[in-house]
């Protein structure tokens, strides 16, 4: 049976006295070694970026790792958002709606069961618990096919529905949003709040969610991204272009230059494929304070 | 446990169990009742028992997609977590300079959609404008081809592990801040070297953290769609439409409208990968114990 872990408060080192400090020195070859990792890591941002830059010829005819001639991001961008009567921008905002609505939704459903699960002791709330880690398991992709199944008899595959449901509910959020709730919000400041006559749902949204914020943001985050780059359910759910999300559209575009006497545009694949990753890399940029706190208590877990 | 009214805590948790059971435990049940039947031309569906099951069992392809993705398991998952370990401690050791610029880069390929790690790569190994033919053409040397039949696994290999060995390093990282730092002081007092307080203090913290993310890499292993599926647009002659479980299943049930069979190898497929998780997990309990 899995426990919540107990974690200090920070969930990092503390101070320690200076007599007993340990003397780090920097080491050269270490960082080096590291730097290996980090060239591999970088060379294909740097490949795109790069190649985001050229038009269709220069791709072909100039080093992929280096600049050509022409400087055409520019026109690159404004193509992407024209080509196709601006299909893009209809799949970008496809791709935020189900983000907004599907991750969104799916930290919600979680910050409360995770929190209902920690904080009252209800009959069944062991079955509960068995039935979702068990399918903390099994990853919404192995369920794409049969869901489809299931969606095609209800009638509802190729609408918004058949993305959005799905991605509402990640097991994953529920159980950080769990170890979050036993280890952040104490007991006391709840009775408390219910000796004042506070109602229970008043409680969570007024005491529980600010104390549970730094978990929150680790789980909207990771959902976020599991809704974001799912390739996979859009793909099986929808026929009609106009509901696609960005990794759907991006997929397209790419089949299409690659079959025979189809339109062959290399040039916005890579650009819109950079386009395309841009949000998700500034969201973590600007908030990695908060993820990687919430994700050190969310890892110490048995 | 605070309360006891327990209608509460329902309350609580209802809205995620209600979208549970439309997603989770309604399509499972509905696969494992059309795993049961057969559906004809002419004369609708008619229950067959364990017909499929019995046809999936003997399926040639089905089982060249299970043996491919178990040589990926066994080859890819442990060369990513080694990588992610050895980064985790680098980082974690205090010896690098930037170490926190390391991380956050190290990391970044986790935001990046695969549909778009799979294209960089793609067109990087290919022959349109890829890097490989570069180096043949200045080096005068012939490098294989990625994207041949006989590597293209490798290929897929290295794609997966570029998007996650950030991801799995920065939860082992999250552990290793989280180890009491008196342990190290008590170790340094005791003159243990960096290799000994790895052994002794790091790897023993590590072991949950790195049972979690062996899981969550073999589930994904098992899985594995996206890949393959976008690099048959770069590879059509390499990548098979059976080359995954998964991509099978979609192949079956999408372009060849084989539901019922569709389903039977998402069901065989849940069950196999709960049972190798399962083991994988007995025998780490085991170890530790």
């Amino acid at each position: 049976m899995v426990s919540a872990p107990t974690i200090r408060p920070a969930a990092r080192r503390q101070p320690r006295p200076a007599a007993v400090r340990i003397r780090k020195t920097r080491s050269w070859s270490l960082t080096a070694i590291t730097t290996l990792m980090l060239i591999y890591t970088l060379l294909p941002l740097a490949w795109l970026v790069i190649s985001a830059s050229k038009t269709q010829d220069g791709l072909l005819s100039t080093f992929g790792l280096w600049f050509g001639g022409d400087f055409a991001l520019i026109d690159n961008i404004g193509e992407v958002f024209t080509y196709q009567d601006g299909i893009y921008l209809r799949w970008l905002g496809n791709t935020v709606f189900y983000v907004l609505i599907g991750a969104g939704g799916a930290t919600l459903l979680s910050a409360l069961a995770g929190y209902g699960l920690a904080k009252f002791a209800f009959r069944g709330r062991k079955a509960v618990f068995a039935v979702i880690l068990g399918a903390v398991a099994v990853p919404p992709t192995a369920l794409a096919v049969p869901t489809f199944l299931l969606f095609a008899k209800m009638g509802i595959t190729d609408t918004v529905w058949a993305v959005i449901i799905p991605s509402l509910m990640i097991p994953f959020s529920l159980y950080l949003m769990w170890v979050f709730s036993t280890d952040a919000v104490p007991d006391e400041i709840l009775e408390s709040a219910r000796v004042d006559g506070a109602g229970e749902f008043r409680i969570f949204f007024s005491l529980a969610v600010p104390l549970l914020s730094p978990g929150l943001v680790t789980a909207l985050l990771f959902n976020v991204v599991v809704t974001w780059n799912n390739l996979f359910l859009p793909l099986i759910m929808l026929k009609d272009r106009h509901l696609y999300p960005i990794t759907l559209g991006i997929y397209t575009w790419n089949q299409q230059s690659q079959t025979v006497g189809g339109d062959v545009v290399f040039n916005l694949v890579i650009t819109g494929s950079l386009l395309a990753i841009i949000p998700l890399i500034a969201a973590f940029l600007l908030l990695q304070r908060y993820w990687q706190s919430g994700l050190a208590v969310g890892s110490v877990k048995q | 446990m605070v309360t006891r009214r327990s209608w509460i805590g329902w309350q609580f948790v209802a809205p995620f169990l209600a979208v549970f059971a439309l997603v989770f435990l309604a399509p499972i049940a509905y696969s494992i009742y059309l795993s049961l039947y057969r559906t004809k031309l002419i004369g609708g569906t008619s229950f067959v028992g364990l017909e499929n099951y019995a046809k999936a069992f003997a399926d040639p392809q089905f089982w060249s997609a299970v043996g491919r993705v178990s040589l990926f398991l066994v080859v890819q998952v442990p060369i990513m977590l080694f990588l992610a370990l050895l980064v985790a401690l680098a980082i974690d050791s205090g010896r690098l300079y930037g170490a926190s610029f390391f991380r956050i880069s190290i990391f970044l390929p986790y935001a990046v959609p695969a549909v778009v790690a799979t294209l960089m790569w793609g067109f990087m190994y290919g022959n349109q404008f890829g890097l490989i033919r570069y180096f043949n053409d200045w080096f005068g040397v012939s490098l294989p081809d990625p994207l041949a039949p006989n590597l293209v696994l490798a290929a897929i290999g290295n794609i997966t592990t570029w998007e996650f060995v950030g991801y799995n390093m920065i939860i082992l990282y999250a552990a290793l801040r989280v180890v009491d730092p008196s342990l190290y002081e008590a170790a340094a007092i005791d003159g243990a070297g960096q290799f000994r307080i790895i052994r002794a203090i790091k790897l023993p913290a590590l072991r949950g953290p790195l049972l979690i993310t062996t899981m969550f890499s073999i589930i994904g292993t098992f899985q594995l769609f996206t890949e393959p599926v976008v690099l048959r647009t770069i590879a059509p002659n390499a990548i098979l439409t059976y080359f995954t479980p998964n991509y099978y299943a979609w192949q079956l049930s999408v372009g060849g409208q084989q539901f019922n069979y569709s389903a039977t190898v998402a069901v065989v497929m849940g069950l196999l990968t709960m049972l190798v998780a399962y083991l994988v997990q007995a025998r780490a309990v085991r170890k530790a114990g």
